[in-house]
């Protein structure tokens, strides 16, 4: 459909940024979701609703069942505001430093991330760098980093905890190392690009100067990098975030969103499971919104562009 | 060492001229430091870290780098294929002759051959185990999520309404960890393979729903108004220059999804499986201290996995050869 096919009146209706911008259509996706997981939540939860109304002994309506459904403790799929209520209640009315609060436990895997996220960054950049400057290195290490994505990582992450718990590194280390690892791969590849992105003729300038490595480097290639750096920082962080909600997962950690995923699971507590995911989800907005925050600053230090 | 360091030594151990340089001179270094590597190996099972094993560990280290340089900077297979296998193998080695010198605990690190050892003995149970993870769950949830996805994109692309109000939600849900919605759908769907699909199928569907779109969008708009012109109705645009033209996008969310439908159906084994599938052997046998079982099964997860990407890839190269990123 192009702007023409609108009609006028409606494009007079309704003001310019709510028709082409995108609050409209993400609400109105966003309304449409919410309508179906009632839906799908009454759905789901109405057998064991209708038994238990049954044993309750007297009448029911189908607004019982409905309201019911709603209002479960243990839900097949809990009702969007029981999820709301759960998050309100564990992040605002605990103390912080308690084991029910979700504050507490977001925190322990923020750290884990932040943590891993450092140590990817570091040795992507470092790879990067020894790829692009040696030959040798490029065409003998490339191959493997790109295979070593192919492996199902995560599922060496259980041994990884045990490994180096054997060896005395407990609690953040382990998890961090595990961030670590899914996360340096496409700051890898990105600045690999982005250190390679000068075309030849600015090398061939550089040259000119009699520049040397170090400082076609710092001067040159660098620079020209830090477009591409961000972007797979952005990619990085949310896979540093994954890789530590999976590495609480197989050795009952204490804390963080991956045990109490855990313990979730083994309770039967849906709530709690879904409460902790949204908990996950909104964890990684804001990463991957604070790397956003630091690219804009970049660019604003550079006078607007990268 | 840097570059210019090894090919010195280089250098000072092929004597004067540069007849060394040539690629049976490489390709013969390559075979010694095989051949090398091996006594070494074989020397520190017999008889420990000892006099007799330095020889050859020093024999194959500059004897492997020299190669590794001198492949390196070759184009062509010597380049491409031998110097990334000649690495692998010098790593695995290093592996080997790091823990046995050492005598590094089993439990912390099981050298190549005792990992080896242990896909032989536990053939048949790691067949099952891929049977279950890989053929049962991985492959109907890969296509199930990838054909979801492909399908949705192709729908909602005709309008531009809802593609604004699912792309930044699909990019939003892209960078979630998806992997946490195991625990619910093992409640959902049970402890066998469903649960599994079920949670591949989600972990897949964004990646291809947002690359098919991105996809679709890529044909220019020369090209749309040439098929206009030639009175093309929607479908014959979509069959002859949208898809086409979306097929890098597809391959590529393709290729990404084979990884991650693997990752997600041994997440998803963690949380509860019948006692089979290879979620399940890593974490039993990582509490039982069989760590070589862990990595044998981590070994043909690794294969199972670069297998599939690389099928990928060839599918990619004989569908996409018009791209310019095959061209030469």
């Amino acid at each position: 459909m192009t702007a023409a096919a609108i009609p006028a009146a409606t494009r007079r209706a309704v003001p310019r940024w709510l028709a082409e911008g995108r609050a409209l259509p993400v609400a109105a996706v966003l309304a449409v979701l919410l309508v179906v997981w009632y839906a799908a939540s009454v759905w789901l939860n109405e057998p064991q609703s209708r038994e238990q109304l049954d044993r309750a002994g007297a009448p029911w309506t189908a607004a019982d069942l409905v309201a019911h459904a709603w209002s479960m403790e243990r839900p097949v799929l809990p009702a969007p505001h029981q999820i709301g209520v759960e998050l309100y209640e564990s992040v605002l009315n605990r103390p912080i430093d308690s084991r029910r609060s979700l504050v507490y436990h977001a925190q322990v895997t923020l750290s884990a991330t932040l943590a891993g996220f450092a140590i990817g960054v570091a040795l992507g950049i470092l790879l990067a760098i020894g790829i692009v400057h040696l030959r040798t290195l490029d065409r003998s290490l490339m191959p493997w980093i790109i295979a070593s994505q192919t492996i199902p990582i995560l599922a060496i992450a259980p041994m990884v905890v045990v490994v180096l718990g054997n060896l005395g590194f407990t609690g953040l280390l382990p998890k961090a190392v595990i961030s670590g690892y899914l996360s340096f791969f496409p700051v890898t590849i990105g600045m690999v690009k982005g250190l390679r992105s000068p075309d030849p003729l600015q090398l061939d300038l550089m040259r000119t100067y009699s520049a040397d490595r170090a400082q076609v480097f710092a001067k040159l290639r660098w620079p020209a990098a830090v477009g591409f750096l961000f972007p797979s920082l952005k990619v990085a962080i949310a896979l540093a975030l994954v890789g530590a909600i999976v590495a609480e997962l197989p050795t009952g950690a204490q804390a963080g969103l991956g045990a109490r995923l855990l313990t979730g699971s083994y309770y039967g507590q849906t709530v709690q499971i879904w409460a902790a995911l949204l908990m996950a989800s909104f964890l990684a907005m804001l990463v991957v919104g604070a790397v956003g925050l630091a690219e804009r600053a970049a660019v604003r230090l550079r006078g607007g562009r990268l | 060492m840097s570059a210019e360091g090894t090919k010195a030594l280089g250098a000072k151990l092929s004597g004067p001229g540069r007849a060394l340089d040539s690629l049976p001179a490489a390709l013969g270094l390559f075979a010694l430091s095989v051949l090398a590597g091996l006594l070494t190996v074989a020397r520190i099972a017999a008889e420990g870290m000892g006099a007799s094993s330095v020889a050859p560990l020093l024999i194959t280290l500059i004897a492997g780098t020299s190669a590794l340089v001198r492949l390196a900077a070759r184009d062509g297979w010597p380049g491409r294929i031998a110097t990334p296998l000649l690495f692998g193998l010098l790593l695995l080695w290093a592996w080997e002759v790091v823990v046995t010198a050492f005598q590094v605990p089993r439990v912390l690190l099981p050298a190549p051959s005792a990992i080896a050892d242990a896909l032989g003995r536990s053939w048949p149970t790691l067949a099952a185990d891929f049977r279950q993870t890989f053929v049962r769950s991985v492959i109907p949830g890969y296509a199930m999520g990838c054909g979801a996805g492909f399908l949705v994109a192709i729908a909602i692309d005709r309008s531009p309404f809802l593609q604004r109000g699912l792309l930044p939600l699909g990019s939003l849900v892209s960078a979630m960890p998806i992997v946490g919605i195991a625990p619910i759908m093992v409640m959902w769907f049970g402890f066998d393979w469903q649960s599994k699909a079920a949670v591949v199928v989600v972990m897949t569907f964004f990646p291809m729903l947002v690359n098919t779109l991105a996809g679709l969008a890529a044909a220019g708009s020369m090209e749309r108004d040439l098929m206009r012109s030639y009175a093309a109705g929607y479908l014959q645009t979509l069959a002859r220059l949208r898809l086409p033209n979306a097929l890098p996008f597809i391959f590529n969310a393709l290729k990404l999804n084979s990884t991650l439908a693997l990752i997600g159906a041994i997440v998803a084994e963690f949380f509860g499986t019948p006692i089979v599938g290879m979620g399940f052997r890593i974490s039993t046998e990582v509490a039982r201290m069989n760590v070589d079982v862990v990595w044998a099964t981590i070994a043909v997860a690794a294969l199972a996995g670069s297998a599939s990407y690389g099928l990928i890839a060839l599918v990619e190269r004989g569908t996409t050869f018009w791209h310019p990123s095959f061209r030469k």
